[in-house]
């Protein structure tokens, strides 16, 4: 059993421990994190070495990572203790716990910073997590199994997928409410967002493609299909999607299809098959911009891919069962 | 045929509902359509009686499988909003065959398309024949029988559930994958023992194992007739690497595990069970399925419930898809190579044009995991890995095909 000091119940969970440094905004180390679902860690490499740098203790089965705006924390969410830890990015080690979570797979972070947007997978709903109140302000019932949220840039909107429904639920931020169900492929797992806020890709696991939503109008304006060589139908399983930096390209990871499609955003057409490794989930984008990193959840360990090469350069080992993949750039 | 009724707006919140909780898009001024779904299984069936409940006899129902078109039901609503729909279960527990058709006549009548029957296969076989020519489509949520998708296949009739050949074809696999070639089968006394056995005979031959003999069994503690009720007896004075028990009572099997004379695995009605579905899978998000189920039921999820759990899931994602109620487009989806049905078990499923059957992957499972899925790797097949497991076109004896292209 590994040592956890909350699950010995006696530490103090800290309050907040932001404002011991100045309010600059932090530069970012280019550091990689890595959450493991079987091992109940988040790995941390070096951006540049890729060499671990450090392991970091968390609660039962971590999944979704995100930072904060201001990068000085590192949000976990660990599905089965019912909880969201709060890794300092600083201190390298987690700090305070939001518990009474039910069951959180993926979560975003309001623009400001003060809002968790949570899906609760078993329990069919859509929460609005406060994080300094520590509590919930509303939840909202959704379709079964919700996965994938995104919330934009301006905090007005979130899109949640229902993976037994078959549709993307768009909520108001501001009413609380269900504005738009939109029916997409089989099992939408997760979105992207365009840099213009109109385009809205979310992937589809059971239809083997990616449905582009318009955002103006929430329907579906193109569906693109993978068909990578060798592979049946129902084993090409979109789940990750990650728009690259400049625009040009949405890179999709295809789970059990064990490559990452590259797909020009301008013309739709999938441009090339990489492969990576068993089962490839998250993905990230380097600091640089240069290299993809693909989480392979049945292969544990992680892919780095060359974007300019289309290839694979090494993988790593990155845990039992890695789930998410992100990078501590510079603050937002 | 009466008009089919039309709901007036609402979105009921939910019961007992925190403040919290905030509904579901506003449908007030939407007009949501009733799309019911029939159900329709006896008032007394001793499948249910609680003495055979408890026991929890593996590969066979833990409780009435509406509890799995409930689940479905439950995950329908969003699809029904966006779809202007309002799905819906209408369970009838009737007495028998008379009353089952009366109520199937009073289903259609009105307006109700589609009927789950939780029947035996002559009954089932009873009502497609009545209804055929109807705008009607039959799930058979719960009946083995090979015959029902053989010689007595009918065009309106859908099954959900394996047959017994694809049970004993995934048996079939493991056992020619381990190289447990030598196979003694036990056959007990009533009727449906012999049909099991039949087919497990025929699955034998198929993948290649040897039958080495066969015993009949009864269930007793009588010492007259222990040559028949003692398993280790039973299973003595022969060599054999699994021992087969087709026992539809359950019981015997169920204690003849450990207590056979050799050190071998029991397989069939009880120890190494083909089922549509366990609740200890745990792949392709089986967890939230059974989790669901549970909640809804109170007891773990079985290959019954998943099979009224499936065919309710078909309707709704033809609703989904073809955008549109209208009975001949669902039908014809619902049978069609398009339909992506998701049931959970790793491989896309549809149903199959000769003879109405879902093909399906099979669990091959203990009482508490599953071991393998099959079918299992190496076992090909031209068209689609799904068909080894049951009957392919060429050994189908459904003439339904045969007839349609005569048309």
């Amino acid at each position: 059993m590994r040592f956890n000091p909350y699950k010995q119940g006696r530490l103090a969970v800290a309050a907040a421990l932001l404002a011991a440094s100045p309010a600059l905004l932090a530069a970012g180390t280019g550091n990689i994190y890595v959450s493991s679902e079987d091992d109940d860690i988040v790995t941390v490499f070096d951006g540049e070495s890729l060499e671990k740098v450090d392991t970091i203790e968390v609660s039962e089965r971590p999944r979704w990572l995100a930072f904060s705006p201001d990068h000085k924390k590192l949000y976990v969410a660990c599905g089965d203790e019912d909880s969201i830890d709060v890794i300092d990015v600083a201190e390298g080690k987690v700090t305070d716990r939001l518990t009474d979570i039910d069951d959180p797979e993926i979560f975003a972070i309001g623009p400001d910073g003060k809002h968790l947007f949570i899906s609760n997978e078993d329990d069919a709903q859509f929460s609005i997590y406060d994080i300094a109140g520590k509590k919930a302000v509303t939840k909202i019932d959704v379709g079964q199994e919700p996965e994938g949220v995104l919330v934009t840039p301006d905090g007005k909107t979130a899109y949640v997928t229902s993976e037994v429904a078959n549709m993307v639920h768009v909520v108001n931020l501001d009413s609380h409410e269900i504005e738009a169900n939109i029916v997409v492929g089989n099992r939408p797992r997760r979105f992207a967002l365009s840099e213009d806020g109109n385009t809205l890709w979310v992937t589809n696991e059971l239809s083997g493609s990616v449905s582009l939503i318009d955002t103006q109008t929430n329907e579906v304006s193109d569906t693109i299909e993978f068909n990578p060589k060798g592979f049946r139908p129902e084993d090409v399983t979109p789940v990750g999607i990650k728009l690259s930096d400049d625009g040009s390209h949405a890179y999709v990871t295809l789970g059990r299809a064990n490559h990452v499609a590259f797909v020009n955003v301008k013309s739709h057409e999938v441009e090339d098959y990489v492969l990576v490794g068993d089962r490839a989930w998250g993905i990230a984008q380097s600091r640089d911009g240069k290299q993809l990193y693909v989480t392979n959840g049945l292969s544990d360990d992680m892919s780095i891919v060359d974007i300019a090469q289309r290839k694979t350069l090494r993988s790593i080992a990155a845990g039992r069962v890695p789930h998410s993949v992100v990078i501590d750039t510079a603050a937002e | 045929m009466a008009a089919s009724l039309r709901r007036g707006a609402l979105l009921c919140l939910l019961a007992g509902a925190a403040a919290l909780v905030q509904p579901g898009i506003a449908t007030a001024q939407q007009d949501l359509e009733a799309f019911d779904f029939g159900y329709i299984g006896w008032n007394d069936d001793p499948r249910y009686s609680e003495a055979r409940i408890e026991r929890e006899y593996q590969g066979e129902p833990w409780g009435r499988p509406i509890d799995g078109a409930r689940v479905a039901i439950d995950e329908a609503r969003f699809p029904g909003i966006a779809a202007g729909v309002k799905f819906g279960l209408n369970e009838q527990l009737v007495a028998n065959t008379r009353e089952v058709l009366e109520t199937v006549r009073r289903m259609r009548d009105a307006g109700t398309r589609f009927i789950l029957l939780d029947l035996p296969a002559g009954t089932v076989s009873r009502v497609a024949e009545e209804f055929a020519g109807d705008d009607l489509t039959l799930f058979n949520v719960a009946a083995h029988d090979d015959r029902l998708r053989g010689a007595h296949c009918q065009a309106n009739l859908l099954h959900t559930i394996p047959s017994d050949a694809m049970r004993n074809d995934a048996l079939a696999q493991y056992l020619v994958s381990r190289q447990w070639d030598d196979v003694l089968l036990l056959v007990g006394p009533e009727r449906a023992d012999k049909v099991v056995a039949k087919s497990f005979q025929r699955s034998a031959k198929r993948f290649g194992l040897k039958i080495v003999g066969t015993r009949d069994f009864v269930l007793g503690n009588n010492p007259r007739e222990r040559d028949r009720n003692n398993p280790k007896l039973l299973t003595s004075g022969v060599d054999y690497d699994a021992v087969y028990i087709a026992d539809t009572q359950s019981e015997f099997a169920r204690n003849a595990n450990f207590a056979i004379q050799k050190p071998r695995p029991v397989v069939g009605s009880a120890g190494l069970v083909a089922q549509a579905w366990h609740w200890a899978w745990v792949r392709h998000g089986a967890r939230q399925l059974n989790n669901r189920l549970e909640k809804k039921a109170d007891r773990h999820m079985t290959g019954y419930d998943w099979a009224a759990w499936v065919a309710v899931k078909s309707i709704v994602e033809a609703v989904q898809r073809t955008e549109s109620t209208d009975y001949a487009k669902l039908a014809a989806y619902v049978r069609g190579d398009e339909i992506n049905l998701d049931g959970f078990k790793g491989y896309r499923m549809g149903f199959r044009d000769w003879d109405g059957q879902l093909r399906q992957p099979m669990l091959l499972g203990t009482g508490n995991w599953v071991v393998a899925r099959a079918p299992l790797d190496g076992f090909l097949h031209p068209d689609n890995y799904l068909d080894t497991l049951g009957f392919d076109p060429r050994e189908s004896a459904c003439r339904l095909a045969n007839e349609k292209k005569g048309s």
